[in-house]
């Protein structure tokens, strides 16, 4: 039966991840994330949990590398700051196949920024969340629904591919309260951890976590190996489509911004232009051949997003830049008003006619 | 025929990559010896460093992780409670402990993890081509102190297991040497007792092992020897910093 629980965006992630079997969270207070840690606090003890603060992120993510490494269920959460300080885990752990989930709930950058909602974060997760040659899986939710289902999914993606999987949020997202069904919550699938350090209690050889590898060629062909796991990632591309079908100009918009966007579309409708949405709900892999496709009959799209232009160019290489792509951004902590996205629309679809 | 020596069943058969004379050798025996007598290993999570010591995961019979640099007390954090029947300990040099690794080392013993730290202090970078460390003592040559490490610039040497003594959660802090056979005994008493304090879930213990690195220091391995007997045991006196059972 639906059971519908009032919670804030952050609660949500937080209430999943224990839905999800998730134990051991490892954290550092940071604006506007710190319900995630309080709500941890909170529930971890009662059930058997641990809720660990951290000295620093940098200890916290490596506090999940170790509780990864022991094979269970770790997550940590933060802020955009704070995420710049958990790179060098993250890649650590891409180096030695860990699983575990990070959230975070970006604010404006770069340096300290501001405390108000942003997506200046995207590069660096679906780019550079750390050194090397890695990727980690990229969850935008853009409901507090979601956030409670794309956590849970983040943990089961996380052990199927033994990859890190992030919940990239925005600090609207994390504070807004909806109601949610919290009776989606799954049980943890039961994926086996051969890998484990958990004791060889005499039965097995030892296990070895480990990123280290001084052969150029033993670590190129790991690289390889791990590129060919990403391309089997590929197929959990998706996104959420509104009003596609016959859609002339298409937004393309994530988390807080889709939302707005939608709002614009049906004012545009209205107006008589056909404007639709869509809205990837993974950022990595991000969805190019949905965006192709619809490119083949779009004439034009605008990315909306919270940062100077940074998914825009994930649509432009997408569609191999066969159709104008316009931005419509607002940056350190603005979130754009659904009259500047119609505009947007109007001057692309103007564009178009003359 | 009675055997009286061999290789620790700990420790793997593999020959080494540390450098001829190197006492890192003689530590690691020492672990081993200790997860042997304590029946340890089939239950043993080791965290190796970045250092001389990365490669301690290919040594050591146990369940082992590798650790970015200075992070292990935080990697051991994790898996301590992840599993807290599991015996976890990290192997850590002087960079990794006492420079990069400051914050986790001194938070770990805040927390009273109950973890042990194999802390080899050898006063120098090793793995890196023997940089000033942290513990590198005044007026000591180093490639980045090449006119002797001076106070006035460089600032003082930490001593870890004093420092850490004042830290609550530290259950126990000893300093030994490998520079002699009396002392190898002292050592391996003292990494015994770390283990035993956590088992009994004491909280954190940190063993401090004074080291040559005969390679960066340039000195033969015996000169070595000398060297810290003359050098580093003055500046890092040995002996017991903090124990519970006796505070
Ligand atoms: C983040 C980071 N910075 C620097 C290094 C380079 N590095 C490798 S080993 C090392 C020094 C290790 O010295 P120490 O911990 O004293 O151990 P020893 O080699 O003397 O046993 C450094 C700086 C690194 N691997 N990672
Ligand atoms: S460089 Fe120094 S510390 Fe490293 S193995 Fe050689 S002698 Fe030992």
């Amino acid at each position: 039966m639906a059971e519908k629980v009032l919670m804030k965006g952050n609660e949500a992630i937080a209430e999943a991840a224990i839905m999800a079997g998730c134990r051991h969270f490892f954290g550092y207070p940071i604006t506007p994330q710190t319900e995630v840690a309080a709500y941890m606090a909170k529930r971890m003890p009662k059930i058997g949990g641990t809720y660990l603060q951290a000295e620093s992120e940098i200890a916290a993510i490596n506090m999940v590398y170790g509780a990864s490494s022991a094979g269970v269920r770790a997550m940590t959460s933060s802020s955009s700051p704070g995420i710049s300080l958990k790179s060098e885990g993250l890649s650590y752990m891409a180096g030695s196949d860990l699983p575990a989930v990070l959230v975070n709930i970006q604010r404006g950058g770069p340096g300290l920024g501001g405390i108000r909602p942003s997506q200046s974060d995207y590069f660096q997760a679906t780019r550079s969340s750390g050194h090397g040659d890695f990727h980690m899986i990229v969850l935008a939710p853009n409901n507090v629904q979601e956030m409670f289902d794309l956590t849970i999914e983040a943990f089961e993606l996380a052990d199927q591919y033994r990859m890190t999987a992030m919940i990239l949020g925005d600090g609207m997202l994390g504070q807004v309260m909806e109601p949610v069904d919290i009776s989606r919550g799954e049980a943890a699938s039961n994926v086996t951890k051969d890998w484990a350090l958990t004791g060889t209690k005499g039965q097995r050889k030892r296990n070895v976590i480990n990123s280290l590898y001084l052969e150029a060629e033993e670590l190129e062909m790991l690289n390889l190996k791990r590129f060919e796991k990403y391309a089997e990632v590929e197929k959990i591309a998706r996104t959420d489509n509104y009003l596609t079908e016959d859609a002339e100009v298409i937004i393309v918009a994530y988390g807080i911004c889709a939302r707005i966007a939608r709002n614009a579309i049906n004012e545009a409708r209205k107006k008589g232009i056909k404007a639709g949405l869509i809205r990837p709900v993974t950022l990595w892999p991000f969805p190019k051949n949905q965006l192709k496709a619809a490119a083949e009959k779009a004439k034009a799209f605008v990315v909306v997003e919270m940062s100077m232009g940074q998914m825009i160019q994930d649509v432009e290489l997408s569609i191999r830049c066969s159709r104008p792509v316009h931005l419509c951004s607002r940056t350190g902590g603005m979130v754009p008003t659904p009259e500047a996205v119609l505009e947007a629309i109007e001057n692309a679809a103007q564009a178009e006619r003359s | 025929m009675e055997i009286v020596f061999q290789r620790p069943k700990a420790l793997s058969d593999v020959s080494s990559h540390y450098c001829p004379g190197c006492t890192h050798g003689i530590i690691h025996r020492l672990v081993a010896e200790v997860l042997d007598e304590l029946d340890l290993t089939g239950k043993t999570v080791g965290v190796a460093p970045v250092g001389c010591a990365v490669l301690a995961y290919n040594y050591f019979e146990c369940d082992m992780a590798q650790a970015a640099h200075g992070r292990a007390p935080a990697v051991a954090t994790g898996l301590k409670r992840a599993n807290p029947a599991n015996i976890v300990f990290t192997y850590q040099g002087d960079g990794d402990l006492a420079a990069i690794g400051t914050a986790e080392t001194v938070h770990a013993a805040a927390r009273g993890e109950n973890i042990t730290i194999i802390f080899v202090n050898n006063a120098i970078y090793g793995m890196t081509g023997g940089q000033m460390a942290p513990t590198t003592i005044p007026g000591q040559i180093t490639q980045t102190s090449p006119y002797g490490r001076d106070p006035k610039y460089a600032g003082f040497p930490l001593k870890i297991c004093e420092t850490l003594s004042t830290i609550d959660g530290t259950a126990y802090a000893e300093r030994v040497s490998v520079d002699s056979v009396k002392n190898v005994i002292n050592a391996k008493k003292a990494i015994k007792k770390a283990f035993e304090y956590q088992i009994a879930g004491k909280g954190f213990t940190i063993v401090e092992v004074l080291s040559t690195c005969s390679t960066n220091w340039g000195l033969e391995p015996v000169e070595a020897l000398t060297w810290l007997r003359e050098n580093l045991i003055p500046y890092y006196p040995l002996g017991v910093y903090k124990d519970k059972e006796v505070f």
